[in-house]
């Protein structure tokens, strides 16, 4: 059974076992989980604090474009939402 | 009154340059209390756990945990002994909750009740993580010498019931790691989110059993291909960790992730160490919350820094390409093996005392190793281990504080 692919109209949520905060002494969003820590990038972090199980990938998308004044960022978006769910980060609004 | 705002200034700067290279402590182990109502024979407290001692109280406990938040740790583990015989637990959970840590605790699960899971829940305790011994009632009872499998599995569901993370964590040695197809078994019905299967390492009172416990290794590649495989069975349902025991390895692990880098425990007594069974170690005094701040003692305390970075290691390790990955392994256990913390851990294939590895693994083997009686676990036996420690050999010897005295016959430990 192949996992489907994620599009712009996937909606993610955290997954049960982790909890995301903003970490002063590391400067830097964290994952925690039982007895693991996984010290986020500043653009994972960007990211990772819009996953709330309500905005689809397009809307992070256009949220993220707009706050760094940019375009083209869906591909990067997508590519770290493939990675978030392989480590079993995120997961699919609804599974 | 900032008359000398420049002093001040200068002595800022100083500490920043001190500071540098030094990481904050991301996890803090709080030991909150030596009591157990197990006698587990790998147990990783130190065998002179029963000396004269006084716990922390609340209070202290309360200020321990701000400080170290303070600082930058975000992962606590409350351990022991048995966590759960602290009837103030629910009053840390909630503290530790309120300051932003990542609560995980540590126990047997002896003392869980259907009350206090969910008076822990609501304090805000994130992760339980409850140990077995084995699969199996009589050995599970056997190893931890008394009887509470039933009570284990009703703890297993409570957990459930309750909605925490559940993580399995079961230590294997010579006397279960056969039956872990029969432990996972039990952890996939348990609906375990983890399972560690963590062989024995050779500390503290596994080091007193070692002739008993120490797996071998067919045993160890067996009991690896089982895992592997049902690895595969569960993938995306539970997750499974093997850890490897080092008498088996040529590579020294990096451990603790190095002295003094990531990890921070507090014994029950407000004793501070960069890892628990550091205070075995000669030469240190480890200081105590009770007289030093935690800031003080992870940066400026001679413990702390005896072993960080590289300045302390011998040629051998000094000049090894491979420094960076292991920093020279295991500090406590060059000591127990070699006499020396200095030198480099004996797991390591390079150490000229490598062999004192197959040496225990040869004894292990013989007939007479397993006719000698199991040490378990007791406030009794760690009393009578202190009162005899000059008799023992030169290696049991070396698992003792310097000093650390008897408590009275049968007196609550820890008062």
């Amino acid at each position: 059974m192949s996992e489907p692919t994620i599009s712009p109209d996937t909606v993610f949520k955290l997954a049960k076992l982790f909890r995301l905060q903003w970490e002063p002494a590391q400067n830097a969003h964290v994952l925690l989980y039982p007895e693991g820590m996984v010290k986020l990038n500043d653009s994972a972090g960007e990211i990772m604090t819009r996953v709330d199980g309500a905005r689809t990938v397009a809307e992070i998308v256009a949220d993220l474009e707009q706050k760094f004044e940019t375009t083209g960022l869906l591909e990067d978006v997508t590519g770290f939402m493939e990675v978030a769910h392989g480590q079993g980060w995120i997961r699919r609004q609804g599974d | 009154m900032d008359r000398d705002g420049s002093a001040v200034k200068a002595i800022e700067s100083d500490e920043a340059v001190k500071r540098e290279g030094i990481n904050p402590p991301l996890w803090l182990l709080a030991e909150i209390t030596y009591r157990c109502p197990l006698h587990c024979v790998f147990c990783y407290n130190p065998v002179d756990y029963a000396k004269q001692h006084n716990e922390l109280s609340t209070e202290e406990w309360i200020r321990v945990l701000r400080e170290g938040r303070a600082m930058g740790a975000a992962q606590l583990g409350l351990s022991g002994g048995e966590p759960l015989l602290r009837d103030d637990l629910e009053e840390i959970v909630a503290e530790a909750h309120k300051l932003g840590y990542y609560v995980n605790l540590i126990t047997s699960g002896i003392g869980m009740t259907e009350a206090r899971i969910k008076a822990l829940k609501e304090a805000g305790l994130d992760h339980i993580q409850l140990s077995f011994q084995d699969s199996t009632k009589e050995m599970n009872d056997f190893l931890s010498s008394t009887k509470t499998f039933e009570l284990k599995k009703r703890v297993a569901e409570l957990i459930k019931k309750y909605d925490y993370p559940m993580v399995l964590n079961c230590v294997l040695h010579k006397l279960n790691i056969d039956h872990v197809g029969e432990i996972l078994e039990m952890a996939e019905k348990m609906e375990a989110d983890y399972v560690e299967l963590a062989n024995s390492q050779f500390y503290s009172w596994a080091f007193l059993n070692r002739d008993q416990l120490l797996p071998t290794k067919e045993q160890l590649v067996r009991a690896e291909q089982i895992t592997d495989a049902f690895r595969e069975k569960v993938k995306g349902k539970m997750k499974l960790f093997f850890v490897m025991p080092d008498y088996y390895s040529e590579r020294p692990k990096k451990c603790m992730n190095g002295w003094g880098n990531v990890f921070i425990t507090v014994q029950a007594d407000g004793t501070v160490l960069p890892c628990h069974v550091a205070s075995m170690l000669p030469g240190i005094e480890f200081p105590n919350v009770r007289e030093k701040s935690m800031d003080w003692i992870w940066y400026d305390s001679p413990g702390f820094n005896k072993y960080r970075g590289d300045g302390w290691m011998k040629d051998l390790c000094k000049t090894c390409p491979e420094k960076e990955n292991d920093l020279g392994g295991c500090r406590c256990q060059a000591y127990m093996l070699t006499g020396d913390a200095t030198n480099a851990d004996p797991v390591c294939s390079k150490s000229p005392y490598h062999y004192k590895l197959a040496e225990a693994v040869a004894d292990s083997l013989k007939p007479q190793a397993q006719v000698k009686p199991i040490v378990f676990r007791t406030d009794k036996d760690s009393r009578e281990l202190m009162k005899q420690r000059d008799a023992l050999t030169e290696e049991h010897r070396r698992l003792f504080e310097s000093g650390s005295l008897p408590s009275a016959d049968n007196s609550r430990i820890g008062q």
